[in-house]
């Protein structure tokens, strides 16, 4: 079975999601929730659903960084005015 | 206060891994979800999509049959959603600049 | 984005990377019968190809691939291949979304196949148009609030 491989996907699922909550700088946590999403559609491959893997990759670790990337930017020029 | 929230934590996830220990094995052939027959005697979705998405199909992704002809209600629900989670962000984050030139 | 400041290597190399990402989104809306990938994830990374121009060229220039108007409508679009599939079995005498009514080939089932392949290309162009109409909204809205 795929055991040992799961559990050091799920040791890095731990350690990204606390280190995007303990993360001062928000595009680093941002970065780090990217990191996040890949690690689990690596683990949803490893248990077998590939079509939700895929989606998770696509979504998770493309569109969804650049677009609250996008909100962090619009956010922090319009409160530093 | 912030001992308490940890205390609270601590017995949450707890709880959460008290309540997974009764879930049945992954790939376990006799779980209530892959039987022919349900508990309740009534037929199994699951399996009968595996025996028969090819057949009624003739595609090979199973999941592909599920999401676009068995389910295929939900998934133009999904859509619908999709569909109105951008109409939203049109109607909140657009320019509003004419009507703002006109006002100013 | 106030001041948009070109870098040659990074344009030139998400121009040229770009059409390879829209090729690659086809394939998997329409392989998506025989492996994994579908209308969904197809148009997410075609949407993924255009931010990448529209991130590297600067969102003024790159409305001539993609314009910012195109956005509802195509997503309007999508939504209306959808249900019209479902509407259209409806009409040709079957039940809603049963595409064996809609005797697009000899067999039922390779009927249902290509009625499967017509609502990936519904969701594929919905959820393209609307992904990259919500990054436009979210760039350009609220610039002089």
């Amino acid at each position: 079975m795929y055991w040992q491989l799961e559990i050091v996907l799920f040791l890095f699922l731990i350690v990204t999601a606390a280190s995007a909550l303990w993360v001062r700088n928000l595009v680093t946590a941002v970065i780090v929730l990217s990191v996040f999403s890949f690690f689990s559609a690596l683990l949803y491959v490893a248990m077998g659903a590939v079509d939700v893997g895929f989606t998770e990759a696509v979504v998770g670790a493309g569109i969804s960084g650049v677009l609250m990337l996008v909100a962090l930017f619009k956010t922090w020029r319009r409160s530093s005015d | 206060m912030k001992t308490a929230n940890y205390i609270v934590l601590l017995l949450f996830t707890a709880l959460m891994i008290y309540a997974s220990l009764g879930l049945p094995q992954r790939g376990d052939p006799y779980a209530p979800i892959h039987l022919e027959e349900s508990p309740v005697h009534s037929p199994g979705a699951s399996s009968y999509y595996i025996r028969n998405a090819r057949r009624d199909a003739h595609t090979n992704n199973m999941v592909t049959v599920i999401l676009a002809d068995y389910r295929g209600y939900d998934t133009l629900g999904e859509e619908t959603v999709i569909m109105t989670a951008g109409l939203i962000c049109f109607m909140l984050l657009r320019r509003r600049k004419e009507k703002g030139s006109e006002n100013a | 984005m106030k001041t948009h400041r070109s870098n040659p290597i990074v344009s030139l190399v998400s121009r040229m990377v770009s059409p390879f990402i829209m090729m690659f989104a086809l394939y998997v809306i329409f392989h998506g019968h025989y492996s994994p990938g579908g209308g969904f994830q197809g148009g997410t990374l075609i949407a993924a190809a255009i931010i990448l121009v529209r991130l590297s060229e600067g969102s003024d220039t790159a409305q001539l691939q993609f314009s910012r108007s195109w956005g509802t409508p195509l997503g309007s679009l999508g939504v209306l291949i959808y249900f019209g599939t479902g509407l259209a079995a409806v009409f040709m005498g079957g039940r809603f979304l049963d595409y064996a009514a809609l005797h697009l080939a000899h067999h039922a089932s390779m009927s249902r196949s290509y009625g499967i392949l017509l609502v990936e290309i519904g969701v594929g162009l919905a959820v393209t148009a609307i992904l990259v109409s919500i990054y436009d909204n979210l760039l350009e809205g609220e610039a002089d609030a």
